[in-house]
């Protein structure tokens, strides 16, 4: 890694010219090293390499918390059915994992693994787990997908500061390697553990970029085709490529109307599009949309505008006559936008263009979801951000990051322009939704990058302006030329270079907060792998609270083989990754009205909701509750969002059913069908005979701080199967029907 | 006098027609049990057996075979077999280990299986000696009735003979059974039968002919934990570097009668003393003093719940599978620590290695089904030998780990039906040159020298086609 850091810093920097006289310095230096001009420049180019290495182990440690506060495991809710779909990777081969038809999830439904889901993480771990193997190292396939969340971000840094590189200089590069190996907004998605397509997927996206800014700089074929890949990478990992084939267009649209043209730009665009459209096509999740559906077809207009463009171009190079080409112009154009518009037309009304999906409209709309999809809004990370999350996530970043726009639009150029729409878009996304911070955070780490770059850069001038006396050896003309007009410009302002250092040093004071701030944010909230639970004891010890493997290891030791499990769908994953035992619905939330199901078999009454489980052959019933340990997010919490879910396929069920004056409760002011549906007494059964606190009643729910309303709660058709040590987790078994005779 | 050469004449002919043993055995047939007292011990899952026999040869020849019979049913459940015979009086009395092993007699009925033990000194007429037997039975105590709710304690059924079948002719008996606790539902009466607190007295009875039976059955309550291993994998993995690395697979089950019906947590915390007694959520293992680096896990991840204490002498593991355990539930684990491995791997005088390990499986109280014991040895090691105290399933297989480039050589050593007392040292010996130990530090080292050269050889050649 290291070797090809330096080596492509050199190859970039110097002219085939100085890279002769590089050479033959770099051959000499190790004999002599008095030659001064020379040793700076290696000085700085060890200072770049070593600093970088540092940055990528930087990256790297700073996401090892949570494997050392708490073990080696796979976090959350999404990355146990990515680790259990590696693991059937690695264990059966590509081909079978291609075709895998999953019966253990969606039953009596089944889901196509191979046809629903991004490849793009599981072929990546699978890949590296298979290289160590063929290596010799016997690492556990568990391992790999722990930690290839970190190594790629460390990945990402060394992306970042290429990226840098190109829209500004190394310097900024450098800041901006640095900026987001720590920064919050990146780690909540890619700390050890967190095995989610997000990890790899943000360095696909950056790579994208960076190499497509460098294929419009270059005018390069062969830049514009590795962008091409990067692309095809980010279509196999994450649904967010949508971003990428938007943003690009309307980067090459803004250039077309800023006159910023060039034969550069048009090599890049169509050979990136084509190609990676063509590559896009072979995910089979993916398949024809880029030419069928809505959310696609910018990209393609701005092919064909470009083509129009280049074919203009061409006419008015030909043409000699300017007249005859304003009255040419005007017939291409309006011949073209007639052509698009009605092909569009066509297309959208005879259904071969798909129109936009529902989580398109809910970017655009923030309303739209809250409204129509309740599925999409009940999930916690889909809620607009609120500004704190901004100031936890990005720090100093938010103040820095207006300075770096200003900077940039200062020093306008097509990579400029492509960094600043890029930041701007992303942060009107991560406005509305909290997880697309994710997005925003390379955006923000480089502008801001360019900011801290070109403001210390600015102040160390000013500082070494005055210090000129002691001739340094470096003689170049411009360094000088620029030192004494410094020097003239420094005598005007006398305070100017007290000023300065006084600045550097507010800037310094900054960034080592900013540091500071990553540190403790990556400790304290990032890096819980919310699948254990971990508090405080009376007496300032650690309580470990593991009841959801408890239940999950129990399901999976002690129920039948073919066992049926209901649960809402946030634990469908986990039960199938961890209990082995097939669930109902699971977080793939692909059938609305499935969940509406579950949904509904949860707020019914005991006798309703066994005709719905009967139906659906469920054998156990597996519900999440916090009222003996304080957990908050529990099944009882998230239940409103069941009958919400619920009612909105089957009116039987209705919100305002559960609720007191709109008012949610389980105490025994609470609505009587709430307190008699399935979820109510599931959670509380035998609840009224246990203490929780001292000084309170028996039934006394710590979780919301009442005492429950119905302690006598009776089950008829279900029974206790099993009850993990601290309640969280409750499984019941449905009783076989009655013989009638 | 005449009567007695020809005999001998026919009896020289005879052991020429068949084998040897035929012949102790002819004559062993003469040793009558004068005395027979046995003690069986039912407190656990495991079921222990104490026999002392006192014998003496009635014959005209002298007799150094003393044979033991079983019923098929209880052979298939008998782990372990010992006998001692005790050397000199009271005050100096000292157990000398004797020889058992499997035979068969021709007139045997019902497929009764025997097993000789071979006296030390051969017992010339009326000579007498005194034998102790050690029988270990598992999977012996079957639950009655087989399915029980979490607030009933455990009742398990016993099968045995009020008399010891034998094919030795028994002068005087006595059967003292020992219950786990003063419940007993019901047992058999063969008088004189005594029944006071924990023990139940069978006998005595007196001049019982060859193979008499008499079966009995008790029927008693039993809340010991029958905690079973199906299957437990135990890899030991020799690096010459300092340590040996053990890792333990278990499949663990509770044997005893099925769970039936409701678990109910609220009853299992706030009344533990009457809800489900037959459970059990501790297990302790005894691990080998120094060890260090343990770890306790399972498929989904660490298990948090476990404590090592340890000393000098002995280290103890408590460990607590995820959920208490009840009648027929699992729970599938893996024990992992490492050992210094000076304290197991020595040289032999004749210049090979050799590593003495305990057999058997750390759990204390735990039957094992099935043992697997793999020795890994190191890269380079040639004829491997394993030398266990009693007879054991070998072969050879290999494994690669860390940087191998030819594998690994395991011996693999199986043995079904495992009991605490199995676990006595094995030996696996070896050759090994210790060049070997550096063929991986060296391989990592030119792995990084060939790094560093490529990339001091990419930045100092030039590759452009245009000068």
């Amino acid at each position: 890694m290291v070797g090809k850091n330096e080596s492509a810093v050199n190859g970039v920097k110097s002219t085939p010219v100085s890279t002769q006289l590089n050479l033959k310095s770099d051959l000499f230096s190790n004999f002599s090293l008095k030659t001064l001009k020379l040793k700076t420049k290696q000085q700085e180019l060890l200072i770049r390499v070593t600093v970088l290495c540092l940055i990528y182990v930087l990256a790297f440690i700073t996401r090892l918390f949570s494997v050392l506060r708490y073990e080696s495991m796979i976090h959350e809710f999404d990355p146990y059915f990515n680790y259990r779909t590696t693991v059937f990777l690695t264990q059966h081969g590509f081909y079978e994992f291609w075709n895998w038809f999953d019966s253990e999830s969606w039953y009596p439904l089944g889901r196509i693994i191979g046809g629903t889901l991004y490849p793009g993480l599981m072929v990546t771990a699978a890949f590296i787990y298979w290289t160590l193997r063929f290596l010799r190292f016997a690492v556990h396939i568990r391992e790999v997908c722990v930690l290839t969340a970190p190594f790629f971000a460390s990945n990402t840094t060394l992306v970042a500061y290429f990226f840098g590189k190109e829209i500004w200089d190394t310097g900024a590069g450098l800041v901006a390697a640095a900026l987001i190996a720590i920064c919050p907004g990146y780690i909540s998605r890619s700390v050890a553990g967190s095995y989610d397509n997000e990890g790899v997927a943000i360095f696909a996206l950056l790579l994208t970029f960076y190499l497509f800014v460098k294929a419009v700089n270059t005018g390069s074929l062969a830049w514009a085709l590795a962008s091409a890949f990067g692309y095809f990478y980010m279509v196999s990992a994450w649904g967010g490529y949508v971003f990428i084939i938007n943003l690009i267009p309307l980067y090459v649209m803004v250039l077309l109307i800023t006159g910023r043209y060039s034969m550069r730009l048009y090599v890049a665009y169509n050979c990136m599009y084509i190609l990676g459209m063509l590559l896009a096509m072979q995910i089979r999740f993916v398949g024809f949309q880029h030419v069928q559906s809505g959310e696609h077809m910018a990209a393609m207009g701005v092919f064909f505008l470009l083509q129009v463009f280049f074919f203009l171009d061409w006419v008015k190079h030909m043409l000699s006559d300017t007249k005859l080409f304003q009255s040419f112009l005007r017939i291409t154009v309006t011949s073209a936008g007639g052509l698009g518009a009605i092909a569009l037309g066509v297309g959208t009304a005879s259904g071969y263009i798909s129109p936009w999906t529902g989580r398109f409209y809910s970017l655009l709309d923030p309303t739209y979801a809250k409204d129509h999809i309740p599925i999409i809004a009940s999930v916690s990370e889909h809620q607009p951000t609120a500004w704190s999350s901004f100031m936890f996530d990005f720090h100093v970043m938010l103040f820095l990051f207006p300075a770096g726009l200003y900077f940039c639009f200062k020093r306008l150029s097509d990579a400029t322009i492509f960094i600043v729409m890029y930041s701007l878009t992303s942060m009107y996304f991560a406005g509305v939704m909290v997880r697309l911070l994710l997005v925003a955070t390379p955006a923000v780490c480089l502008v801001s990058a360019v900011a801290v770059s070109a403001t210390v850069k600015n102040l160390t001038l000013l500082v070494r302006a005055k210090s000129k006396s002691v001739p340094t050896g470096s003689s170049k003309g411009t360094t000088s030329s620029k030192a004494s007009s410094k020097a003239s410009f420094d005598q005007s302002l006398p305070f100017q270079r007290n000023g300065a250092i006084a600045l550097l040093f507010g800037a310094f004071y900054l960034l080592s907060n900013y540091a500071t701030h990553c540190t403790w944010v990556t400790s304290e909230a990032y890096s819980s792998p919310s699948i254990v639970l971990a508090a405080r004891g009376s007496h300032g010890n650690r309580v470990i609270f593991d009841d959801y493997r408890e239940a999950y290891f129990w399901l999976r030791q002690n129920t039948p083989q073919d066992a049926k499990v209901m649960s809402w769908w946030d634990y469908g994953y986990q039960i199938t990754a961890m209990g082995n035992r097939t669930v109902i619905v699971d977080n793939n939330t692909w059938n609305n009205t499935h969940i509406a199901t579950v949904g509904r078999a949860m707020s019914s009454y005991e006798d309703e909701a066994y005709e719905i489980m009967r139906s659906l052959d469920v054998d156990y019933v597996l519900v999440v509750f916090g009222g003996v340990t304080g957990y908050s997010s529990d099944d009882i919490n998230k239940f409103l969002w069941m009958v919400r879910i619920g009612g909105g396929v089957f009116p039987v069920i209705k919100e305002p059913d559960y609720l007191v004056n709109g008012e949610y409760r389980v105490d025994k002011g609470a609505a009587p069908k709430m307190l008699n549906c399935l979820m109510y007494k599931l959670s509380y059964y035998r609840f009224g005979e246990l203490t929780t606190e001292y000084g309170q009643p028996p039934g006394f729910d710590r979780a919301r701080g009442v005492e429950i309303g119905n302690k006598d709660v009776k089950l008829e058709y279900l029974e206790e199967a099993f009850t993990t040590s601290n309640w969280i987790v409750r499984i019941y078994k449905i009783k076989p029907p009655n013989n009638r005779w | 006098m005449a009567g007695v050469v020809p005999r001998l004449l026919l009896v020289l002919l005879f052991s020429v027609i068949t084998q040897f043993p035929l012949l102790a055995r002819s004559s062993s047939l003469d040793l009558q049990i004068t005395n027979a007292e046995c003690r069986i011990d039912l407190t656990s899952q495991i079921v222990k057996v104490f026999l002392t026999l006192k014998v003496e040869n009635t014959g005209t020849s002298p007799a150094s075979e003393l044979l033991l019979a079983f019923p098929p049913r209880q052979v298939d459940r008998l782990a372990l077999v010992k006998a001692a015979c005790t050397v000199g009086k009271k005050k100096k009395k000292t157990y000398v280990p004797l020889e058992v092993k499997p035979t068969e007699l021709p007139d045997a009925p019902n497929d009764t299986k025997l097993f000789s033990i071979l006296l030390l000194n051969p017992l010339k007429t009326s000579e007498t000696a005194t034998v102790e037997v050690l029988l270990i039975l598992t999977h012996c105590l079957e639950p009655f009735p087989a399915e029980i709710s979490q607030s009933e304690s455990q009742l398990v059924y016993y099968h045995d003979s009020a008399i010891i079948l034998s094919p030795h002719y028994i002068k005087q008996q006595t059967t003292y059974i020992k219950t786990p606790s003063t419940k007993v539902e019901s047992y058999t009466r063969v008088e004189p039968t005594n029944h006071a607190g924990t023990q139940i007295i069978y006998g005595p009875y007196a001049d019982r002919p060859p193979y008499s039976f008499s079966p009995i059955i008790v029927h008693s309550e039993n809340n010991s934990p029958f905690a079973v291993v199906e299957e437990l994998v135990r890899e030991v993995e020799i690096s010459h570097w300092g340590s040996l690395q053990i890792t333990e697979h278990y499949k663990l089950a509770h044997a005893g009668a099925h769970h039936k019906g409701v678990f109910s947590r609220v009853e299992y915390q706030s009344r533990p003393s009457i809800s489900g007694v037959s459970s059990f959520k501790h297990l302790l293992a005894r691990l080998p003093p120094r060890v260090h680096s343990v770890y306790y896990r399972d498929e989904i991840g660490n298990i948090s719940s476990s404590h090592l204490r340890g000393d000098s002498r002995k280290s103890e593991l408590e460990i607590e599978p995820r959920y208490p355990l009840f009648g027929g539930w699992k729970a599938t684990f893996v024990i992992g620590y490492g050992l210094p491995v000076e304290d197991f791997l020595f040289e032999s005088p004749d210049g090979r290695r050799y590593l003495n390990f305990s057999f058997g499986c750390p759990v204390v109280e735990t039957v094992v089904d099935d043992l697997t014991i793999k020795v890994v040895l190191p890269e380079g090691s040639q004829d491997p030998t394993a030398v266990a105290p009693f007879p054991v399933d070998q072969h050879l297989e290999t494994k690669y780990s860390y940087l191998d480039v030819v594998g690994r050589t395991v011996v693999v050593l199986k043995k079904k039906n495992v009991v605490p007392e199995h676990s006595s040292p094995f030996q696996v010996y070896y050759k090994f040159n210790p060049i070997f130990m550096l063929a991986e530090p060296m391989m990592l080292t030119c792995v990084f020298f060939l790094l560093f050269m490529g990339c001091i050889a990419y930045l100092h050649v030039d590759l452009s086609l245009h000068k």
